[in-house]
């Protein structure tokens, strides 16, 4: 399926959020997600089924004010 | 200073963006004495671009005080504040809701609405506000135990813009810790805010775009300490005219 993944379209054979954040490169633990605009916790994420168009937000610590 | 029951002793709450580098960021923060940094959210890259920000900062045992930068809602920045509790693991929230782009005004509505929300979920909520003091017992009656007004819009340096209406702000909510965040450009600037009976100062760009960050640091630091010694040692009245400091009697008739 397709996910708008931060913005950029991405193609998954994962269907839950769990299996798709490595899949996607995402390895490191410092990131928090979001699913269409709400916050998934990472003990949900194995519970967490994707669907075909879903937007996705990985973010990470950076720098700020 | 206590915030959230929690014992602060530096009165410098430093932010870590726009340093030349990384190693400026470390050294401005050892220079300042802080104990509080603010941090925010960006989108991860593949590669992985926040871990190595986040093991340079964590190696300094800084509090962290993570910000929701860059929200213009109040959906938005509680479900930023959620993932900041994930990823810092600390109740604490800097808590922004941009109302207009181009001075970066807080949405005070959206604010009062996201901070209430926010202290339900048990965040601690220090929220960027203006100087009102009508918006600021809205946010005290959200939850808030700390206020943190703009001193002049992020980044500008102006410095205090309305100094009136911060001191109206320290004499309105005298139990209330308050913090100077956004707009200090100089030394003084902080000083000024320390004299004005405020408990600290927030400030970033102020060091980080000084052409030397460290001694800046070092500098606002100072400042801060200056300023809250003076208004501990109570300064004396201004007035308008001259009065002579050195006594009149005995003075000699030399004519």
């Amino acid at each position: 399926m397709k996910l708008h993944v931060n913005a950029e379209l991405r193609e998954v054979q994962a269907s839950t959020l769990a299996q798709a954040l490595p899949e996607l490169g995402f390895d490191c633990p410092a990131l928090a997600t979001a699913l269409n605009g709400t916050f998934v916790p990472r003990e949900v994420r194995a519970s967490t089924e994707l669907t075909d168009g879903d937007r996705l937000e990985v973010l990470a610590p950076m720098q700020g004010g | 200073m206590q915030l959230y029951g929690t014992d602060i002793t530096s009165r410098l709450l430093l932010g870590s963006a726009q340093y030349p580098s990384p190693a400026h960021l470390t050294k401005a923060i050892a220079a300042s004495g802080t104990e509080i940094v603010t941090v925010s959210l960006r989108r991860e890259t593949a590669q992985g671009s926040g871990a190595g920000f986040w093991d340079i900062l964590r190696q300094t045992g800084v509090r962290i005080l993570p910000n929701t930068a860059g929200c213009h809602t109040a959906t938005e920045a509680i479900t930023t504040a959620q993932m900041a509790r994930e990823i810092f693991a600390t109740p604490w929230i800097k808590l922004e809701v941009i109302g207009h782009s181009d001075n970066l005004q807080p949405d005070v509505f959206a604010l009062v609405e996201a901070a209430a929300e926010l202290t339900r979920q048990g965040f601690q909520v220090f929220p960027y506000t203006t100087d009102d003091l009508v918006v600021g017992d809205r946010l005290l009656g959200a939850g808030c135990e700390v206020l943190m007004p703009w001193g002049a819009p992020i980044g500008s340096g102006q410095g205090l813009r309305n100094p009136d209406a911060l001191r109206a702000m320290r004499a309105h909510f005298p139990e209330v810790p308050l913090i100077v965040d956004a707009g200090i450009g100089c030394p003084s600037d902080a000083a000024q805010a320390m004299e004005l009976g405020y408990d600290a100062v927030l400030l970033n760009t102020a060091v980080a775009k000084a052409g030397d960050p460290i001694g800046m640091a070092r500098a606002m630091a100072t400042a801060i300490d200056a300023g809250r010694m003076g208004f501990n040692a109570d300064p004396m009245e201004a007035r308008e005219m001259a009065a002579p400091s050195t006594p009149i009697l005995g003075l000699a008739e030399l004519v």
